[in-house]
């Protein structure tokens, strides 16, 4: 057991991180709020003044706020959805007895480790681009008009790229879980006569449940903050229309040198991300338990 | 389910699962195989699968006109660099958390875990006003203490998971023969935590390697890693798809051959131990 000696030495060791972290966090955190009470504009810096909550009420009625909210939203749900439903699938597939798995596992795992700004432009050009990219050329072929992606569905090919990159994340980790499923269990749902479907919906599915939430709870966190994607891509258009609140709040900070606005913008991301944390931490702490 | 198993059944689902494995596979592999393409064979329509003239001019033309070699001198350095100092400040805390813990340890390390949850437009605007005044902006030295700050909680949480397996006896045997602390932590912890410790380091360079808000927000030219590089060729000027492709090439290949490596490290590191 730890003796008063060890004790003592556990805090010293532990202080620097401690101290880095909170330094890390605490301090610009709250600097973002400070900043997010003041009229502060880096184009006009010898004029601060305080504005309480002006900013925020600024922020939240600006309909390209509304716009970028909605966006964030539909970009973290669409990628959930396409994502986890296809973890699944592909969990449940590379789990059966096939053929050179370690094989199928490496090319279903790669994209995960591709950078964002790669994938983006590799997806952009070389898949989407309407006149050489690829897709246009198999819609060609199967008689279908080209389609211009990022400017008829931009919001679509964002979802189609990032959905990309987290999908093996997705399928991962459901297979992970897939396989620590007992053999007994399954040899026993077997001879009690459970047909593949009953096996999925009672056996699986209860045992997979924790990492889909996971996996949903994870993703949720990074899908919030979705930025190089589309920065290299759409830049936030056409319009507004790929903007989500981190690149709003970017745009706002270091292209319109509004410090008060982007920082109640960041407040915001910082809320919204909060929510999804809670219940994450929940899980996690419930586990350290054990 | 196994044991009703037909040849019939195992070649059907062989091939689907090939089929869907090539189907996400396929944008890495058509952009190795555009990087040995010429720029007019990159844009031919309908698309050169295997038979077009092979050539390796793109890496070449990459480092002569863009100095290539100085964003991956900077991936590596930032990449590496900041998890060894990471390594160095994680270590003596996870040893503090998994054999001297406290009531509070606990509690300490859910804190931790929490500041990875933090978007990090959050704090975009006072660490980059920050950068800016302490001159740290398209700096070594500001990326690599980002890039730190950002892996510290998943390395401690790692060491801290390897650390725990690891039987506290050998430990205390150690000073009961009086080795120091540091001589604990350095000859007998280290030593038996090296696979730990390894993929852990893998996890956190790939993680470093990748990471593309700050690195694209913060620097420039000078301290910009690949992830800023390639980002340059989305300009319209810079649409060469060859030399896109060969540039991309050269800065996923290492990760991805290492990114095979660390799956097992991934499910733990990324999920914080909620998934086995």
């Amino acid at each position: 057991m730890a003796t008063q000696q060890t004790t003592t030495a556990g805090r010293i060791l532990v202080a620097p991180s401690v101290i880095l972290l909170l330094l890390w966090m605490i301090v610009p955190l709250g600097m973002t709020l400070y900043f997010s009470s003041l009229h502060y504009s880096l184009l006009d810096p010898d004029n601060v003044s305080f504005v309480a909550l002006q900013n925020y009420t600024y922020f939240l009625s600006d309909p390209n706020f509304l716009t970028a909210l909605t966006n964030t939203l539909v970009l973290v749900v669409s990628v959930l959805a396409i994502s986890v439903c296809g973890g699944v699938l592909v969990a449940l597939l590379m789990d059966q007895p096939i053929y050179g798995q370690n094989v199928v596992r490496l090319m279903v795992i790669a994209p995960f480790f591709v950078m964002p700004t790669v994938s983006a432009l590799v997806w952009k050009n070389l898949l989407m681009n309407p006149v050489s990219g690829l897709f246009a050329w198999l819609a060609k072929s199967f008689g279908l008009p080209a389609v211009d992606w990022f400017t008829n569905w931009p919001m679509v090919s964002v979802v189609l790229i990032v959905s990309w990159q987290w999908l093996p994340f997705a399928s991962l980790i459901m297979l992970t879980a897939l396989q620590s499923l007992d053999e007994e269990q399954k040899e026993a749902a077997a001879l009690d006569g459970a047909g593949p479907v009953s096996f999925f919906f009672y056996i699986v599915v209860p045992h997979i449940a924790r990492a889909v939430t996971v996996v949903i709870l994870i993703e949720t966190i990074f899908l919030l903050s979705v930025f190089a994607e589309i920065y290299v891509t759409t830049n936030g258009g056409p319009g507004v229309a790929t903007t989500n609140i981190a690149f709003l709040v970017y745009k706002q900070a270091l292209l319109n040198f509004d410090v008060g606005g982007a920082s109640a913008g960041g407040v915001v991301a910082v809320v919204l991300a909060n929510v999804v944390a809670i219940f994450l931490m929940r899980i996690v702490g419930k586990n350290l338990e054990g | 389910m196994a044991l009703k198993q037909t040849a019939g059944k195992r070649i059907g689902m062989t091939a689907l699962a090939w089929a869907i494995g090539l189907l996400i596979f396929f944008p890495i592999l058509w952009t190795f195989v555009t990087s040995f393409k010429s720029e007019l064979d990159a844009f031919a329509i309908p698309p050169k699968f295997l038979f077009f003239h092979w050539t390796t001019e793109n890496y070449f033309e990459v480092q002569s006109r863009s100095n290539y070699l100085l964003f991956a001198y900077n991936s590596i350095v930032l990449s590496v660099g900041a998890n060894v100092v990471g390594l160095l400040i994680a270590v003596p805390a996870a040893w503090s958390m998994a054999f001297a813990p406290t009531k509070r340890t606990k509690d300490v390390l859910m804190w931790m875990l929490s500041t990875k949850m933090m978007p990090g437009v959050g704090v975009l605007v006072p660490i980059y006003l920050l950068f800016r005044d302490f001159h740290l902006l398209d700096n070594r030295l500001g990326i690599g203490f980002v890039l730190l700050m950002l892996n510290l909680p998943i390395l401690i949480w790692m060491l801290y998971t390897y650390f725990k397996e690891i039987p506290v006896d050998i430990l205390e045997a150690a000073r009961m023969d009086g080795a120091s602390l540091a001589n604990e932590i350095i000859y007998v912890l280290t030593p038996m935590a090296v696979p730990g410790i390894a993929s852990t380091m893998l996890l956190a360079i790939i993680l470093s390697w990748n990471e593309a808000f700050w690195t694209l927000n913060l620097t420039t030219s000078n301290a910009a890693p690949l992830t800023a590089f390639i980002a340059s060729y989305s300009a319209p000027e810079g649409l060469f798809w060859a030399k896109l492709s060969a540039a991309s090439t050269l800065a996923i290949a290492p990760i991805v051959i290492l990114g095979w490596f660390s799956q097992k490290q991934l499910v733990r590191g990324l999920t914080f131990g909620a998934v086995k």
